[in-house]
């Protein structure tokens, strides 16, 4: 499983990276960015989907 | 206050600024939500208000049929050479695309949450000071001896001006927010010494540049060109407008749930790790924030014949409470684990200063909890609400419980 950040809906409501820090990082002007590969683990893969449900702009995706 | 009719009936003569309104929307919106889902109005110059959170979120990133050229409800409109589109007086906010883009790209670092990060310490002492000097009282204001100074406070020091202009700067902040329905006119008079002293501001910062967003403003460039003034002008009297009593709403709204709530309050004390959802709950239950778009062109939308200028009231606060979107909407929540809320906006003008609210409101409820861990409200009916497109409690009057 991995998640990924749309740039283009990305408005940087900025809730991935406050839920979860560890998946998620920021750019200068404050938009979400996924940190590293976006490969998620068992141990991640609930906060991934938690950030996910939290995004207004329904900007992040969990693909197969 | 106003010798305006009452509103009989919100879905065809809604009105933000009726009684009724100002008291308790949320009543009003469950209603129209179930007969009405697009309310009209005749009252200044025509409008609509969707009240779901499919119409909310539907006009807030349509920027094709509605521009942002004012997005402050009033009875005239902006002539379009008074505010051309797509710059507008205040930009971002009042911009459409494509400027918008550029305009709000200038902001966005100054307020990222990196920079966001480097003030909380600042923002903490303050909170601190201004609990240091209500002292051990058992009855306090908390509205206007602490919420009201808060967001006040930050925006001097992000703009750089010298603390012993509190008066003065709290003086403008009065003028800019208060007079937002006055005629043109008696803006413009209102404006002058407030366009003085920002004028002064800008040249000190010219001559003694430092690490404020005055100086980044004047510094950062567009294309190898710097801002022009009006623009700097324009985006600090922005911050005024858009950081002071949003942020002041949510911090004393969040504190009159907790006076409200002892059961809240005391999870939030035993629990600090829960703060940031807390926060996020506080956001969407007593989102402070409405905006407004113009219509561009006579169209049907939302299955309504929308006219040229007709007003959109666009009601974050509203879509937060459609039970569609979220379960138990009308209850607050305080570990709500998914919550899309729209406190902030949706779309291109998402609120550029949310990062910096967010620290602001989080670090005010924990100093406030952290010194007063019990408190109740000594005075129910003295409590007041703001009027207007910015809801929040104003008179807070409480009882610190030992
Ligand atoms: C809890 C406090 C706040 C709330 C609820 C809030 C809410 C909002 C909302 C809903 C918008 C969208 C406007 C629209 O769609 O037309 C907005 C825009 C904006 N806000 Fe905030 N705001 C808050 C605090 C602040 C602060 C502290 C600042 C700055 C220091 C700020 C600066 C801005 C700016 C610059 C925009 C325009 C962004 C753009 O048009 O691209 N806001 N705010
Ligand atoms: S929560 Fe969504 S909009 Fe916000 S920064 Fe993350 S991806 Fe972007």
């Amino acid at each position: 499983m991995k998640v990924r950040i749309d740039a283009d809906l990305c408005q940087g409501q900025g809730r991935c990276f406050s839920i979860a820090p560890n998946i998620f990082g920021f750019d200068d002007l404050g938009n979400g960015v996924v940190l590293g590969d976006g490969e998620l683990t068992d141990e991640t893969i609930e906060s991934a989907r938690l950030a996910q449900s939290n995004c207004p702009e329904h900007a992040i995706f969990i693909e197969e | 206050m106003t010798d305006k009719p009452l509103v009989q009936d919100f879905a065809s003569d809604w009105d933000h600024t009726d009684p009724k309104w100002v008291a308790d929307p949320y009543p009003i919106w469950e209603d129209l939500r179930k007969r009405c889902p697009v309310a009209h109005t005749d009252r200044y110059g025509g409008g609509w208000f969707p009240v779901t959170h499919a119409g909310v979120s539907a006009v807030a990133k349509d920027t094709e049929h509605f521009t942002s050229r004012t997005v402050v409800i009033g009875n005239g409109r902006p002539g379009e050479e008074d505010m051309p589109a797509p710059i507008g007086v205040a930009p971002p906010i009042s911009s459409d695309p494509p400027f918008h883009a550029i305009a709000r790209r200038i902001m966005l670092p100054a307020l990222s949450p990196a920079a966001v990060n480097a003030l909380e310490p600042q923002i903490r002492a303050l909170c601190v000071e201004l609990l240091d000097k209500i002292g051990d009282r058992e009855l306090i204001n908390a509205g206007s001896e602490y919420s009201q100074f808060i967001s006040v406070g930050v925006i001097k020091q992000l703009l750089g001006f010298p603390p012993d202009d509190e008066d003065l700067f709290r003086e403008f902040v009065h003028i800019v927010l208060e007079g937002v329905d006055h005629p043109q006119e008696q803006r413009i008079e209102e404006f002058e010494p407030i366009e003085a002293y920002f004028t002064k501001q800008i040249e000190d910062h010219q001559e003694n540049p430092r690490d404020d967003l005055t100086s980044y403003l004047l510094n950062v460039e567009i294309e190898g060109q710097k801002l022009a003034p009006e623009h700097v002008f324009g985006t600090m009297v922005l911050t005024l407008i858009a950081g002071i009593d949003t942020t002041w709403s949510a911090i004393a709204s969040s504190l009159w749930h907790l006076s409200t709530h002892p059961d809240d309050l005391a999870r939030l004390v035993n629990e600090p790790d829960l703060m940031p959802v807390a926060i996020e709950e506080f956001l969407r239950y007593y989102a402070p924030v409405t905006m407004a778009r113009l219509v561009k062109e006579d169209m049907q939308y939302l299955g309504c014949p929308m006219k040229k200028d007709d007003w959109i009231l666009l009601g974050f606060p509203a879509a937060n409470r459609d039970p569609s979107v979220f379960p138990d909407a009308g209850k607050f929540i305080i570990d709500r684990a998914e919550n899309r809320h729209l406190a902030f906006g949706l779309g291109i003008h998402r609120c550029a200063g949310s990062n910096l609210a967010r620290t602001e409101l989080r670090v005010a409820v924990e100093e406030f909890i952290k010194r007063f861990p019990r408190f109740e409200l000594s005075d129910p009916g003295a409590v007041t609400w703001s009027i207007g497109q910015v809801r929040g409690a104003r008179n807070l009057p409480f009882r610190i419980l030992k």
